[in-house]
């Protein structure tokens, strides 16, 4: 728990990076689901990856900053509802920041559990309780609407974060491996 | 304390904190004020590590254990903070686009001065007077987009000249520059150092380069430890280059084939000193002596470029009226200034962007209806960066992803991925996790990625960047092996010598038209196409001047046959 | 796939909302956005969008900048209205606690009077906030943007965070380009034919070098702003920052009234966010 909301230079370069990255893959990189409408966000992989390499603020921030801008390049204005949501979403992610081991080059099945947990309470809480509560206080949408849509996308979210940001983490936790480590075969 | 020393490592090690060893053993070193001083060495020599050391980077945010201690101005850097020690020292980083971190070039310089609350009044005045120093005061407005390579170095540089730093110092400021840019670097480092009598750092694998001005001494480190520690006259004759695997200057090549006695007494550290009298006689007699190749037979055309126009935008043209045809089984330079066209050339030929007009033929035949995926097959592209392309962790996966992707069967994708892991030395790694190599390693697990795919034609973008002259020799002799396997290869490069050294053909780009497609000897002692395309003659071509020898163009390609039947015994 | 190669597509030209600094067209934007977001009265609405058109034009804005935007906007709005209707039939009738049916759809859908008044006034709202928007993102110039930013009181690291997305996301966005090229030239389909694994791998392909290639550049950038004193200080100043002008103040004022006089029709007229014609 210590010391997750510190932050440095790193967390700020790691938050600007992460919504450029951020908006490119939302507005690019996404992949339809059976739910006419909505497809599967890999921005929110990405999300889940910054927030346990960098922590809450820096992917909370990516995240917030990313969605704000490619809404606002897609459709001239933000959807503040959703954008804060996204934000809140990815700011839970980072809790995963300093549980797994993930910097020392493993992301076993512990560190797995732990990360999709928390990643699911995150999803949980930003599309279920803050996106529809928002969208209702802001934009006075019908009740009943914005919770299903809520589900759905909490649904979703977490698929995309789960798979895409565990395959990420394995990813990355390959690259850490000790050089010494290694012998060369005949 | 002597006041005349500015930085002091005594009995200096450090270990960072993941490695088994020390990375730095027992520096001790001191550097005077007003001094000027290069570090040379093998990469993984440490000379980024001791560059971090000075600036701070260390242990901020790098953490290790340091042993022994470093004083700057008489402190104690340990109990300074990198803020503190960003007044003193400012460093200008390899990568000029991390580098620029401002929208524009005017907020970039500005970036320091903006942390430390000046007022933007103060502030514009401020970059304004640095700006004109490095003469960008014109282009204060522009975006890293709009800017060549060279005006983002010069952004850099004003950019730690705006804190009135006391030492300057350079991570590799020539990497990815082309050629006259890079003299420009040099130059206006140089006269940074003449005026304002900053002391000055320079860590650079380009040797000739940076001795294109005097520096004071040079430093040569090797696993860690200074080794040598001259001026560049005893350097350049002594043995330490050659055994520690750092470029000699060409010239200093050629006056040791010609059996001239390379000493301090003729000053050979610079171009400029060197006592050319002396080495006439044994220059003009070694190059009467060398046999030119037989002239290789003409063979089938393989890929033809005729009429071709493109633009990006429909408004710029980016390349215009390109005609050229490549023989199978040549090996081609593709050279000219940053910005000139060259990657844009090889992403037309691969298909990634359509012609405006003209036409590519390959055996002939146009190609204009092939696909990206169908062109693949024939003209394989790498691009410079292998972060870029690699996509799996273990070698044997990412170079099979290719096959995969085409349904090849199983055993026969074994089959090809063995052979080409063989060929590019990459068996003893085989099950290796790719993050577990070294850069020029990686280099080569994309080059194998490609060439599983078994393409008629392969086109390296930059393929040495970056490298240390050991593995830059390695990928040059690799790519030479494909070579001869009958594999026609395009290379594009900033590197003069990889040029003269490994393509006998160079096809010259600049402002979007072909100003040059001939010998590289010829290239590189022609005046018109040094200047259009931004290159920089060859120091043997000074030489052959000096020597008064009176064909210099075949003095030099005298050089280039000789090299070869050397390398090649 | 077009590719934006700046976020903003900003030009300067010689009109006053171009002349206007970043920070008064982040406040007017800011005010002018929550006043229609607060308000259901379709009448200020109308009324604020009719001005924010006045000045989409006075911005000199050509209609092909903003083509695709609109497009997108309007599939938006409708499909809002659609599924809306679909979820809450009765919502106008809730809101506005009167009945007057036009006629009965299916089942129990019935299109009512309420429900076509409280759609066309959701309609109008969203549309609203489009041109502002627009005016914003096309004459605003993004070297500012930070610094209003941090001038409105957003602390000044998460507004420098702002300025180093705009930075380089013209420089990731080359990157996924050339990256998506040569996983092409290797034999990636990138068609929407492929199935649902095989989607999610490929996009992986993609997605893995160009988010490993972006750590090693943060560790780069975070480095370089160390090495000249990002984050040493409680506040930094902005080279780009511009002092207000006359200009400034009448653009801040006007919006401002505009902001409170929409909170006040709301207050003292409708004594609701809804304004409403039934009763
Ligand atoms: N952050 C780090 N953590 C652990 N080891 C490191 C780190 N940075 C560098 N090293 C190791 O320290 C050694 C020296 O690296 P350094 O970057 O100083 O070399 P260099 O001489 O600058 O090489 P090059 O010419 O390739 O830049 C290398 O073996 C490298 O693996
Ligand atoms: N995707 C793109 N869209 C628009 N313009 C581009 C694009 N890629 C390159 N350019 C522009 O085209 C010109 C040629 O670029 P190119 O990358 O081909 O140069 P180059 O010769 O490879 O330079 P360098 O030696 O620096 O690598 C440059 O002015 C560049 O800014
Ligand atoms: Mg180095
Ligand atoms: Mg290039």
């Amino acid at each position: 728990m210590k010391g997750i909301f510190k932050v440095t230079t790193k967390t700020i370069v790691a938050a600007g990076i992460g919504a450029a990255l951020f908006a490119l893959l939302f507005m690019y990189v996404k992949i339809p689901s059976w739910v006419p409408e909505t497809s599967f966000q890999t921005a929110y992989g990405l999300s889940a990856l910054i927030g346990t390499l960098f922590g809450p603020i820096a992917a909370g921030l990516a995240a917030f900053i990313g969605h704000a801008i490619s809404d606002a390049v897609q459709y001239g204005s933000p959807w503040w509802s959703w954008v804060i949501a996204s934000g809140v979403a990815s700011f839970i992610y980072g809790f995963a920041f300093k549980r797994t081991k993930v910097e020392e080059g493993v992301f076993g099945i512990k560190d797995i559990l732990t990360f999709n947990v928390i990643q699911i309470i995150g999803n949980v809480i930003a599309w279920i309780g803050v996106a529809p509560v928002l969208d209702i206080l802001i934009y006075a949408e019908p009740v009943e609407l914005v919770f299903t849509q809520g589900a759905v996308a909490a649904l979703l979210n977490s698929i995309s974060a789960g798979v895409i940001g565990t395959l990420l983490l394995i990813a990355y936790a390959l690259t850490r491996t000790k050089k010494g480590s290694l012998s060369k075969e005949a | 304390m002597d006041e005349q020393v500015i930085i002091e490592f005594s009995d200096f090690s450090f270990q960072y904190y993941s490695q088994a060893e020390p990375t730095l053993h027992e520096i001790n070193l001191k550097i005077h004020r007003g001094e000027k001083v290069l570090i040379v060495g093998p990469s993984g020599s440490g000379k980024s590590t001791l560059g971090h050391c000075i600036n701070g980077l260390i242990p901020f945010s790098y953490k290790g254990a340091i042993t022994g201690s470093l004083t700057i101005k008489g402190e104690d850097t340990q109990k300074k903070d990198i803020y503190e020690l960003s007044k003193w020292v400012g460093t200008v980083l390899q990568d000029s686009d991390g580098q620029f971190v401002g929208l524009t070039a005017g907020e970039d310089i500005a970036f320091a001065l903006e942390n430390d609350n000046i007022p933007p009044e103060v502030m514009h005045e401020r970059v304004r007077k640095v700006a004109e120093m490095v003469e960008m005061h014109y282009l204060l407005t522009s975006s890293p987009f709009e800017l060549s390579g060279g005006q983002k170095q010069r952004t850099s540089l004003a950019g730690v000249m705006v804190d009135d730093v006391d030492i300057l110092l350079f991570d590799e400021p020539l990497a990815n520059l082309d050629p006259a840019t890079g003299k420009t670097a040099i130059e206006i480092i140089d006269d940074i150092h003449q005026n304002s009598g900053k002391t000055i750092l320079i860590i650079e694998h380009r040797l000739e380069d940076v001795l294109h001005r005097h520096v004071d001494r040079i430093l040569v480190m090797k696993d860690g430890r200074i080794i040598a520690d001259r001026d560049a006259h005893t350097l350049v004759s002594s043995d330490i280059l050659v055994e520690t695997g750092i470029r000699e200057p060409l010239y200093v090549t050629a006056l040791k084939y010609a059996g001239v006695d390379v000493s301090p007494e003729i000053s050979p550290g610079y171009i400029t000193t060197l006592k050319a009298e002396v080495t006439q006689t044994a220059l003009t007699e070694w190059q009467d002596k060398i046999q030119s190749p037989p002239a290789k037979p003409k063979k089938p055309i393989i890929l033809s470029l005729e009429d071709v126009h493109f633009s990006y935008d429909g408004i710029h043209p980016i390349l215009q009226d390109i005609n050229f045809d490549i023989q199978e089984g040549e090996i081609v330079s593709l050279v000219g200034k940053n910005g000139a066209g060259k990657s844009t050339l090889s992403k037309l030929i691969c298909g990634f962007e359509k012609l405006d007009r003209g036409i590519i033929r390959y055996y002939g035949e146009d190609i204009k209806d092939k696909t990206i995926k169908e062109r693949a097959e024939i003209i394989g592209v790498v691009l410079q960066n292998p972060n870029q392309m690699i996509s799996k962790s273990l070698i044997f996966d990412e170079i099979a992803l290719g096959l995969r992707f085409r349904d090849v069967p199983e055993e026969e994708i074994q089959e090809r991925v063995e052979k080409v892991l063989k060929v590019c030395g990459l068996s003893p790694f085989r099950s290796w996790p790719i993050s577990a190599l070294s850069y020029g390693q990686k280099k080569r697990v994309t080059i194998a990625s490609i060439l599983v795919l078994g393409p008629r034609i392969l086109i390296l973008d930059e393929p040495t960047a970056g490298q240390d002259f050991r593995h830059y020799t390695e990928i040059m002799e690799f790519l030479e092996a494909i070579n001869q396997l009958g594999v026609t290869i395009i290379l594009i490069t900033h590197d003069m010598h990889l040029m003269l050294e490994y393509s006998p053909r160079a096809i010259v780009l600049a402002g979007g038209r072909i100003v040059g497609d001939t010998a590289a000897s010829v290239v590189l002692t022609n005046d018109a196409i040094i200047e259009k395309a931004n290159l920089k003659e060859t120091s043997l071509f000074n030489l052959a001047q000096m020597s008064h020898i009176p064909d210099g163009t075949r003095f030099v390609q005298r050089f280039i046959d000789y090299d070869r039947s050397v390398r090649h015994q | 796939m077009t590719v934006k190669m700046k976020l903003f597509s900003y030009n300067l030209m010689d009109t006053f909302i171009h002349h206007l600094s970043g920070l008064t067209k982040l406040i007017c934007f800011l005010f002018l956005t929550f006043a229609v977001m607060y308000s259901y009265d379709i009448r200020v609405i109308l009324a604020i969008t009719a001005f924010s058109i006045f000045l989409l034009l006075k911005s000199k804005i050509k209609f092909r900048q903003i083509r695709t935007m609109v497009l997108y906007v309007l599939i938006f709005i409708l499909t809002n209205a659609i599924i809306s209707f679909f979820f809450s039939p009765e919502m106008g009738v809730e809101i506005y606690g009167t009945r007057h049916d036009i006629c009965k759809l299916y089942g129990r859908f019935y299109l009512t009077q309420e429900q076509l008044f409280y759609s066309l006034t959701k309609m109008v709202k969203y549309a609203s906030v489009v041109p502002l928007g627009m005016i914003f993102l096309l004459t605003t110039n993004p070297s500012e943007f930070a610094s209003s930013l941090n001038r409105v009181g957003t602390p000044y690291k998460a507004s420098y965070a702002v300025a180093l997305t705009l930075r380089y996301f013209p420089d990731i966005q080359r990157d996924y380009r050339d990256i998506s090229q040569a996983q092409q030239a290797r034999g990636l389909d990138l068609s929407r034919k492929a199935k649902f694994i095989s989607r999610v791998k490929n996009s992986l392909l993609i997605v893995i070098p160009l988010i490993f290639s972006s750590l090693d550049r943060i560790e780069l950038i975070s480095n370089a702003m160390d090495l000249r004193g990002f984050g040493k200080g409680k506040s930094r100043t902005w080279y780009t920052a511009k002092k207000f002008n006359r200009q400034d103040i009448l653009a801040l004022t006007v919006s401002a009234l505009i902001f409170i006089g929409s909170i006040c029709v709301s207050v003292f007229i409708n004594h609701s966010r809804f304004y409403n014609p039934f009763i």
